[in-house]
């Protein structure tokens, strides 16, 4: 096996990874990076992100209510040391974006513009039209040819972790255009590897968001922090899933059943705002979770319409306009119409809510260092946490910025600390056995179980019983059919035994990543006893923050389900209160 | 929702076992209102786990899924089944090697990309603590339709001289030298002309507008690419018959 030593390696080259290379190289040249993807860069799903990002910067605005917002909007799971953190750097983040040349959309006076986003007090959302993620990984990938200390391994996927005298030196994974396994041997690891959206069948995700970043550092014994925190989106296309970003209500896109009543009035966020006049932190401005209750509420009252995709909400943007649309929705018009076969501008749309985002991933701290040393995470594969039980949109992309660099940084001071070299053999050892465990997956014959099918089965019970509300009873089903589906996978049998951009191995190996991180959801979300944010409970409807104002750790267990564990919240300076979205009417 | 059923043929070719490419063909049950993408993934899940293909987003701009359908480049996530008569032909892109089934070599345009320094070279340096640069609606519309690119490479398959002349340095990349050179921030244009402004980059193009005609993000490399030779020129006169001018 090829070893390849590097001072530090990323594993994932979106929007988190770019920006840690990014971070690497500028705050010291002589330091190799390997940044390593199963996809080519530009292919990352931080591309398909929409709305904007988060950052304070015009003068009525200010860090205290960028806190407040993210903190309330987290239902105060989120630490408060992170957020002050995330806060303070957001603007430095996105002007230095600017900087390197993305086009955000300008004010007529060249300054950067901003626009409304839910769950935000004020205007802070920097944007690019509505492809605002594209063009941030797209400027960041551009910006990354520059450094020629950062070395790309694109189509590289990673299989294990090496961890030897108690830290984290690297890791295996497979060339995809050989089909050979390759030892990576690094001074510090950064994981960057995105979410876990594709465990439902239902989701904006791309095929890529597998959780395999998640599942890397969960296997070596890194615990899994808040996954029982999963965002359904209000407003996806309800064939496809595709998103149609927040931003459509932030330009004043409003929400009707079936009767044409905003009904977001009757569930704690109104009353009434004049259509095409959107005020902040109300009615359709209220945040994803609150948004997506409401849209469950009111189908079990039977007061959605009825579609051959399921019962829907309608997104009415008529009155936007078509110059409006056009200038700053274009996406959302061409999908809509694409896809679904309804223009925006002359129709309202269809729309149901649809899994987007895991608030929960890798834990780790303030510096975006995990538990493991030389093992460091950003991106939506890790929590930190700032998005606490449910994330604030436009805070994700601002996220990756601010804590991807901390990554680099912090994997930048961790090298040159001085870390002694590794064991070369015990860690070819370790590679060793990686390897060995990825051939005996490869060679397997006489396996009972087909890939699609035990994905498939993963997928409807994530759906069935581990949705917007939950139960004990759905939970237990969920948890006892994970545990199954775990034991079932070590029989599968490959139908593809080549070599060469070998699919079918891929797809095999990112199902168990998604399996391991299924459970961990279903599991943490049955030991969470309360409703908080996006993670209801039907059988435990109020917060409570003297048994669970508390992080879920979830701790892998290669034969069982996760040992699950607690951590305080850091609170710095706002006490749990009420989420009040009620446009200041109490 | 109505099913029926589908006929693609498509290209295979396993570079461990087939000494040349070779077609197959599958019947397929699909939803009418699919795109060709989700065909695949139908056939990929029932009947056969190893045809390779690379796709994520399934909203066109990832820019994964570039394939020749019919014979012409597209992205396979943008491409309606209702859209097609009888049986559909589905192959790799065009001018690139293959690697495996619809699994094309990128090697050519992510070099070539790089070397067109697709990177802001800022015109004035300033630090981020004094604030964002600024650029008016007009100045960002001058070159925001050529940040669009998704990195696809249709324009690649579809232009006939980067066939003839592999060398050629391609709509996306010259396209992408454009938007820097055209962006009020960026004063990199004399380093980027040493790459675009020669044989291999802008004069290799015939203008024949097939770059522009498949783009799925409406960039119109095929304008950018004028635009650069209009430029070059006048620079080419500048420095031959007017030498006292400054560039």
């Amino acid at each position: 096996m090829e070893t390849i030593k590097t001072d530090v390696a990323i594993i994932g080259a979106g929007g988190a990874g770019l920006r840690a290379a990014i971070a690497l190289a500028e705050a010291d040249p002589k330091l190799s990076v390997a940044l390593i993807s199963k996809v080519y860069p530009m292919r990352s799903h931080t591309c398909a992100a929409e709305g904007g990002a988060a950052g304070v910067i015009k003068p009525d605005d200010s860090m205290d209510y960028h806190f407040n917002d993210t903190v309330g909007g987290g239902d105060w799971l989120s630490d408060q040391d992170a957020v002050e953190y995330f806060i303070q750097e957001a603007p430095k983040e996105l002007t230095q974006l600017e900087h390197w040349g993305c086009p955000w959309s300008r004010e007529a006076n060249g300054s950067v513009a901003v626009r409304p986003f839910g769950g935000m007090k004020k205007q802070r959302t920097w944007f690019a039209a509505d492809k605002s993620g594209f063009h941030i990984l797209h400027t960041l990938f551009q910006t990354s040819l520059r450094f020629p200390s950062i070395q790309r391994f694109d189509e590289y996927y990673a299989t294990d972790l090496i961890v030897d005298d108690g830290r984290c030196q690297g890791f295996t994974a497979i060339e995809m255009r050989s089909g050979q396994m390759k030892h990576f041997q690094a001074g510090a690891v950064i994981i960057a590897g995105g979410g876990a959206g594709r465990m439902f069948p239902f989701t904006t995700n791309g095929a890529v968001k597998t959780g395999d970043g998640m599942a890397l550092a969960y296997r070596a014994g890194v615990p899994l922090k808040d996954m029982e925190f999963v965002q359904y989106h209000p407003t996806g296309l309800p064939n496809t899933g595709t998103l149609l970003t927040e931003a459509c209500r932030g330009e004043g896109g409003i929400l009707v059943n079936k009767n044409g009543r905003r009904f977001l009035q009757d569930y704690g966020m109104g009353p009434e705002t004049p259509v095409g006049k959107p005020q902040l932190k109300t009615m359709e401005l209220g945040p994803r979770d609150r948004v997506s209750q409401a849209f469950w509420q009111e189908q079990k009252k039977g007061n959605m319409v009825s579609t051959k995709w399921g019962d829907c909400m309608m997104l009415d943007l008529r009155h936007l306009g078509e110059k409006k649309i056009d200038e700053r929705l274009p996406l959302v018009r061409d999908v809509s119409v694409s896809y679904l076969g309804v223009d925006p501008v002359t129709d309202p749309v269809p729309v149901r809510p649809v899994v987007h985002y895991m608030m929960g991933g890798i834990h780790t701290d303030i510096r975006a260092a995990t538990p493991l040393p030389g093992l460091f995470a950003a991106g939506e594969c890790a929590c930190v946490s700032i998005n606490g039980a449910n994330r604030l949109g436009s805070n994700s992309l601002t996220e990756l910025l601010v804590f991807g660099r901390r990554a680099g940084l912090s994997a930048a001071e961790y090298v040159r600390s001085g870390a002694s070299a590794g064991n070369d053999a015990a860690l070819a050892g370790k590679a060793a056995a990686a390897q060995a465990r990825i051939r005996a997956l490869f060679e397997k014959t006489g396996g009972r179980e087909s890939l699609a099918g035990l994905r498939k089965e993963m997928m409807t019970t994530m759906e069935d019983n581990a949705g917007i509300y939950r139960t004990e009873g759905e939970l237990l089903a969920a948890c006892a059919k994970l545990a199954d589906l775990r034991r079932r996978y070590a029989d599968i049998e490959l139908n593809d035994k080549t070599n060469v951009y070998n699919t079918d191995l891929l797809q095999a190996l990112e199902l168990g990543s998604m399996l391991d991180c299924a459970e961990a959801v279903t599991v943490s979300a049955l030991e969470r006893r309360e409703s908080r944010g996006a993670h209801q409970r039907l059988d435990f409807v109020e917060r409570d923050d003297k048994k669970f104002l508390r992080h879920s750790l979830a701790y892998y267990h290669p034969s069982g389900p996760p040992r699950i564990d607690y951590r305080d919240v850091v609170i710095t300076k706002s006490q749990p209160g009420v989420r009040d979205y009620s446009g200041d009417h109490k | 929702m109505s099913e029926r059923v589908y006929q693609l043929e498509v290209l295979r070719y396993h570079p461990e076992t087939d000494s040349e490419p070779h077609f197959q063909r599958y019947s397929v049950s699909c939803e009418e209102e699919w795109v060709v993408l989700d065909a695949l993934n139908r056939i990929k899940e029932t009947i056969d786990p190893t045809l390779s293909y690379r796709w994520s987003c399934h909203m066109a701009v990832c820019g994964s899924c570039g394939m020749m359908i019919n014979g012409e480049p597209m992205l396979a996530c943008k491409s309606f089944l209702r859209d097609y008569q009888g049986v559909i032909r589905v192959e790799p892109l065009a001018h690139f090697p293959i690697e495996r089934d619809l699994v094309t070599v990128i090697d050519d345009f992510m070099d070539k990309f790089k070397r067109v320094k697709p990177y802001l070279i800022p015109k004035h340096e300033k630090p981020v603590s004094e604030g964002e640069y600024l650029q008016s609606p007009a100045q960002l519309k001058k070159f925001k339709q050529y940040t669009m690119c998704i990195n696809c490479m249709l324009c690649y398959a579809a232009c006939p001289e980067y066939g003839l002349i592999p060398k050629f340095l391609g709509p996306a990349a010259i396209s992408m030298a454009h938007r820097y050179n055209q962006d009020s921030r960026d004063g990199g244009r004399d380093e980027r002309q040493e790459e675009i402004a020669t044989t291999e980059g802008v004069w290799e193009c015939s203008f024949v507008g097939a770059c522009s005609e498949v783009c799925p993000e409406h960039v119109d490399p095929a304008s950018a690419l004028q635009q650069v030779k209009i430029k070059s020129t006048v620079d080419w006169y500048k420095e031959h018959l007017m030498p006292w001018v400054k560039k």
